[in-house]
């Protein structure tokens, strides 16, 4: 790359399922103005603003003309990235890339989404109007047809999907910007919650929220300056595939975009264990069950194996390789703003501010992005600019 | 600008009211395909892919995932800019100058027919204050126009006069939308739209799309090609209330010029640049954006008719190819743009060609009242 980039700032809002006490404008300040303060940087340093969103799910068009000045954009370049759930990994990875241009030394990019100002099912069944649409509308459907594969090839249980929900939301609860905080969620509740699509639970999905999240890229000198322990960008990777459900051979089970981006990443990162050599992992999971298969596809354990990781409880917060400390997708999902939330979190942990949700000593950091029916962007973070 | 960013090749397609003989998915498809032969290249050989598309346009949600396959994106990385297209391509500059990518196909496309251009800019407004007053893009210029009229003493007659050049050149461009020429008393007869823009000063509801591939210094050299370069780019934005726009000084588009210009070392745009293809939904938007982007002091867009009618003396043309009024959706239209500066830049623009064009600049715009600016200079 031409120029070594890292992460020096990030800033949340308090996500809700519905944040009626502000706009979509006011909603993106919040999160620029809470990284700014981090960054310990005025408005007046940012060269570039990025946005993320996926409009449809609000009945906006072109967002980033009403939210841009929100960010502090007016008169900067300001632009709006919108790739279905990776929006938020993809805004961040143009963040990234415009800084380690030579073109802009710091750069702000934000994911946002108010899913409370329309409705995101109807948004996503604007799938293909012939093929799609009668079959795949929505994210929970497809999912579930994907996920019955997926379980029957690798033998997972509906109790160790369980476990990864009550993971998720019992983690949330050490961060105080999650939405959906359960302390006292058991395996038991999320196996008796509704089935919504079999064999998804109630309890197994993502929720709807709003919120916004900003993430501040700087160059080398700057961030040096910045940053007393910046969170190097060492691996941007994205990968995707056909449009259709039916042309995915199967999804959940081969999910080859994640494993190629993987396997990318980590050769330009020198990665060989990546359970022994991550630190921390913040991966987009929006169904307990697609964590399961991540594990695999990510190589943190041999394919069939991902349900004895959950047993074992590897991943738990005192676990070998804590995932999602923050408590993931599944207790925050502003669907634009999850992707970069991810990002914000790694950062967040290689910066050691994540309080109640910090792992200690951690170096290097996994985040990935997942979105439409199997794509993928992977990122690593590193406290070393290599 | 150092490195450089070289401009391989380019596609568009014929602009029509409406392409109802493709898909969205075919009509990219078409696009995507000519623009690598242009550039002698495969779909191997590309290594990223940027789009520009807004999903409302589309009445899709991710209505890039629907094109993954069309744009050489399955198991490669593919980045959408939800805007225009020239946007996009500034995008796909820096992806290269990141070091990302090395081979990068750009491509912006709409099918404006399938929807409604002032339902969905009506959209675009905050949705509690200007949203509900039913502002749209239409509306919001005529407010534009309105104020850049009385500030200078721009008359209706100069602006139907730039319908005028730009419809007889239009008849040149062989991607064009077919529209008879029209004169100055056609337009100001026209049907009163929003006052005081009439139906000939408004571009037409158009389908297409059009591509450029972008190639680092590197695989220039390697391939031994002869491409056209990125010189300088700059983007900015407006403030978004109208309220609290000054809608004729465009400070945006200013600044967005003048990041280019510095880039690009130009000290005089005017003597400089042999062609400007600039983004005018409306007709008095080819003389305020000339007057912003510094071809012409403010208030003097007159002046700039004059030259268009001393085009021949190899002043600075604006818009041979007929611009938006020959028919471009609002999304694409900064990128036909830019592939219009290439073929001028390469001496393939058929019967609009400019002679000897060492320098052109493209333009492209997001928004209402150009709220969204982008610039780019290029140049052999």
């Amino acid at each position: 790359m031409a120029r070594r980039v890292a992460i020096v700032g990030t800033g949340q809002t308090k996500h809700r399922s519905q944040r009626d006490d502000v706009n979509m404008m006011e909603m993106v300040y919040e999160a620029a103005t809470a990284a700014l303060q981090d960054a310990e940087l005025s408005v007046k340093d940012i060269d570039a603003v990025l946005l993320g969103n996926m409009e449809m799910f609000e009945g906006r068009a072109l967002p980033e003309m009403w939210c841009g000045e929100g960010a502090g954009g007016v008169y900067k370049h300001c632009l709006k990235i919108a790739t279905g759930g990776t929006s938020g990994t993809s805004v961040s990875i143009s963040g990234f890339q415009h800084a380690a241009s030579g073109l802009f030394d710091i750069v702000m990019a934000i994911g946002f989404e108010k899913q409370s100002d329309g409705h995101t099912a109807t948004g996503m069944s604007l799938t293909d109007p012939f093929w799609d649409r009668h079959v795949a509308a929505g994210a929970i459907g497809n999912f579930a047809l994907s996920i019955s594969q997926y379980a029957a090839a690798r033998g997972v249980t509906p109790e160790q999907a369980a476990k990864v929900a009550v993971k998720a939301r019992r983690n949330a609860c050490n961060n105080p910007y999650a939405h959906l905080q359960l302390p006292q969620l058991t395996v038991e509740q999320v196996l008796s919650s509704p089935i919504i699509a079999y064999p998804v639970h109630r309890f197994d999905m993502c929720p709807t929220s709003d919120g916004a999240c900003a993430v501040i890229y700087a160059e080398e000198a700057r961030a040096r300056k910045i940053c007393s322990r910046p969170a190097w960008v060492r691996a941007a990777v994205t990968r995707h595939d056909y449009a259709y459900l039916g042309d995915l051979k199967d999804r959940l089970i081969s999910i080859r975009t994640m494993r190629d981006a993987a396997r990318v990443a980590y050769a330009q990162v020198g990665i060989r264990e990546p359970l022994k050599e991550f630190d921390v992992a913040e991966i987009y999971e929006p169904v307990s069950y697609a964590e399961l298969a991540w594990y695999e596809a990510l190589g943190f354990c041999k394919d069939g194996e991902a349900g004895r990781l959950m047993d074992d409880g590897i991943t738990l917060l005192d676990g070998e390789l804590p995932v999602n400390p923050s408590g993931g997708v599944l207790s925050t999902n502003p669907i634009g703003a999850s992707g970069t939330i991810r990002v914000a979190e790694a950062a967040l942990q290689i910066h050691g501010k994540g309080e109640k949700r910090q792992v200690p000593g951690v170096k290097m950091a996994l985040v990935s992005g997942y979105g439409v029916y199997s794509w993928s962007d992977i990122l690593i973070l590193s406290s070393s600019p290599g | 600008m150092n490195p450089k960013v070289g401009i391989m090749g380019a596609s568009q397609t014929h602009f029509e009211a409406s392409k109802t003989h493709q898909t969205i998915s075919e009509m990219v498809f078409e696009i995507a395909q000519k623009a690598l032969e242009d550039a002698g290249i495969s779909w191997e050989d590309l290594n990223y892919t940027i789009t520009s598309s807004v999903d409302l346009w589309d009445g899709l949600t991710a209505s890039n995932a629907t094109l993954t396959e069309v744009v050489g994106a399955v198991m490669k990385p593919e980045m959408r800019v939800a805007g225009d297209g020239l946007t996009a391509a500034f995008q796909g500059m820096l992806t290269i100058l990141s070091g990302a990518a090395d081979l990068v196909l750009v491509l912006s496309y709409s099918k404006e027919s399938m929807s409604s251009r002032w339902g969905i800019t009506n959209w675009v407004f905050d949705p509690i204050y200007q949203q509900t007053l039913g502002l749209d893009y239409l509306s919001a210029a005529a407010l534009q126009a309105q104020a850049y009229f009385s500030r200078y003493g721009i008359t209706e007659e100069a602006c139907a006069r730039v319908v005028v050049k730009n419809l007889s050149d239009a008849q040149k461009n062989p991607f064009a939308q077919r529209r008879p020429k029209v004169s100055v008393q056609e337009v100001m007869n026209s049907e009163v739209w929003a006052s005081p823009l009439k139906a000939l000063d408004v571009s037409p509801i158009s389908d297409g799309g059009s591509a450029i591939i972008l190639a680092s210094e590197r695989v220039v050299r390697e391939r031994k090609a002869e491409p056209v370069w990125i010189l300088g780019a700059g983007r900015g934005l407006e403030n978004h209330y109208l309220g609290e726009r000054d809608l004729v000084e465009g400070e945006a588009l200013r600044r967005a010029g003048q990041k280019a210009y510095d880039l690009a070392g130009i000290q005089n745009p005017f003597e400089e640049i042999e062609v400007a293809e600039i983004s005018c939904a409306f007709s008095y938007q080819e003389l305020l954006w000339s007057e912003l982007l510094n071809f012409y002091p403010i208030g003097q867009g007159a002046k700039l008719l004059e030259d268009w009618e001393a085009d021949l003396d190899g002043k600075l043309s604006i818009n041979p190819s007929g611009g938006l009024m020959a028919g471009n959706p609002l999304i694409p239209a900064g990128l036909v743009r830019l592939v219009e500066a290439f073929l001028q830049l390469k001496g393939k623009a058929q019967n609009h060609q400019i002679p000897g064009v060492k320098k052109a600049l493209a333009h492209g715009t997001d928004g209402p009242c150009g709220q969204g600016q982008c610039v780019m200079v290029v140049g052999v």
